[in-house]
């Protein structure tokens, strides 16, 4: 029951993102746009480029993780989902835990696809693309289960965005600052595996509080 | 035989009270249901009718006072039904009952039974944003065919519903009783047939509370 349940949300979330466009295209855009505008504002001088681009991509998929959190549980919650999830004895925290990881392969993993694309459009080397994709692939993950901790303390707050943002910032700490050091690493050829380590800490710390910590948020958001 | 059948399960309400804001709902509210039994809950607006309902769905707490819905030790499974249907505009009306069955563990054939059971089968291809407030309302209402529970917990079920649906919700709540299944139901306008009549009004609450948390007197 409470396998099926998850499995069942985790489906119609995934169909959620990509039908009806809106949830997927609003952070590729974003995450696609902030990169692409680096080079205009900073000039095109490869060095100064390949100073700053692994930092300037590593903000951008940070910024852009936050944008589909105000919905998140926003809609549910609005609509009635969630009383009937909660009334149907399916934890919360099978829920959330759905709803946050499809959020991830929906609109996470092709953050982490398009990432090196934009990396070489800022001068980033050619031969460091897969690492690119990895770091961001995890990176994302930690930045979409953290998230996903501020979109359930103001589900039921109208245009929680910002407060989303004051949340889950200081939660991202670590993943900003190991994730660009595996990328400035990946950069210089020099060590990427022992940031991207842990990286991926912070990433399996998200994954298993934030559906313990969301669901508590939402149970008092339905209260 | 069914899950309903076998749970044997009821509802013991034990001295409860319930707050909103300020306010006390009710309190020192007991009542006993067996199965087979329609209770409806009454009361105007605002006599926590809902609250209570939400209660027992395990979706607030109680002010004071506690509850059980089972058979002994044993919590029975429920249905919860609010006055939000949980209607997805950009679903069809099919996809959503097949993701409920999905959700509850069932076929995907029970979904197409409840749907033609709650007379939407025209309307399967309909995404909810096309559907009018009674369909969206039979939609809702599906659940509770998706998966056998022997507690429903029904939040004025038949609001938007015409003549029609609302024979289609009465035969529904008997059937279920029937089979040993208990509905609590709040309900407006007329009753449902051989129910019995739980007022909220009656059972007072809708004073003023002290910052103590202790209610005034008088």
């Amino acid at each position: 029951m409470m396998v099926s349940g998850a499995g069942a949300v985790f489906v119609r979330e995934l169909k959620q993102a990509w039908s009806g466009g809106g949830g997927v295209s609003l952070p590729l855009g974003f995450f696609a746009g902030a990169c692409s505008l680096t080079p205009l504002s900073l000039g095109p001088e490869a060095d100064l480029l390949r100073a700053a681009g692994p930092g300037v991509l590593w903000i951008a998929l940070a910024l852009s993780s936050l944008l589909p959190m105000e919905r998140l549980f926003q809609a549910d919650l609005e609509d009635g989902t969630l009383d009937a999830y909660a009334g149907s004895g399916v934890a919360l925290e099978w829920v959330a835990a759905a709803k946050t990881a499809a959020h991830w392969v929906s609109t996470g993993l092709p953050l982490a696809l398009i990432a090196p694309v934009l990396w070489i459009m800022l001068q980033g080397p050619v031969s460091s693309m897969f690492q690119v994709a990895l770091v961001s692939s995890i990176g994302s993950a930690a930045f979409f289960f953290f998230g996903a901790i501020g979109a359930a303390l103001t589900a039921g707050v109208r245009r929680g965005g910002l407060l989303i943002t004051l949340v889950a910032l200081p939660l991202y700490c670590p993943a900003m600052i190991f994730g660009s050091a595996a990328l400035y690493g990946a950069a210089s050829g020099g060590d990427w595996t022992s940031p991207l380590m842990l990286t991926s800490a912070a990433a399996l710390f998200a994954i298993a509080c934030s559906p313990f910590a969301a669901a508590s948020a939402l149970r008092a958001a339905i209260d | 035989m069914t899950n309903v059948e076998r749970s044997g399960a009821v509802i013991a309400i034990d001295a409860l009270a319930a707050q909103r804001g300020v306010r006390m709902l009710f309190e020192g509210l007991n009542f006993r249901a067996v199965p087979g039994e329609v209770v409806e809950l009454r009361g105007p607006n605002g006599s926590g009718k809902s609250t209570l309902l939400r209660i027992m769905a395990g979706l607030t707490r109680p002010y004071a006072g506690s509850f059980s819905i089972g058979s002994g030790d044993q919590d029975a499974p429920r249905h919860y039904l609010g006055h939000a249907d949980g209607v997805k505009p950009n679903e069809t009306a099919l996809e959503q009952v097949c993701f409920w069955a999905r959700f509850f563990g069932q076929s995907e054939a029970s979904a197409h039974l409840a749907l033609e059971r709650m007379g939407l089968k025209s309307r399967a291809r309909v995404p909810g944003r096309g559907l009018s407030a009674g369909q969206r309302r039979r939609l809702a209402l599906t659940r509770l065919l998706l998966d056998d529970r022997p507690v429903w917990l029904l939040d004025e079920p038949v609001s938007a519903l015409d003549a029609e649906g609302r024979v289609c919700v009465e035969t529904l709540i008997a059937e279920h009783a029937s089979a040993g299944g208990i509905v609590v139901a709040a309900m407006h306008g007329p009753s449902l047939a051989g129910a019995r009549l739980l007022d909220l009004s009656a059972i007072g609450g809708n004073s003023p509370v002290s910052s103590s948390g202790a209610r005034v007197s008088g």
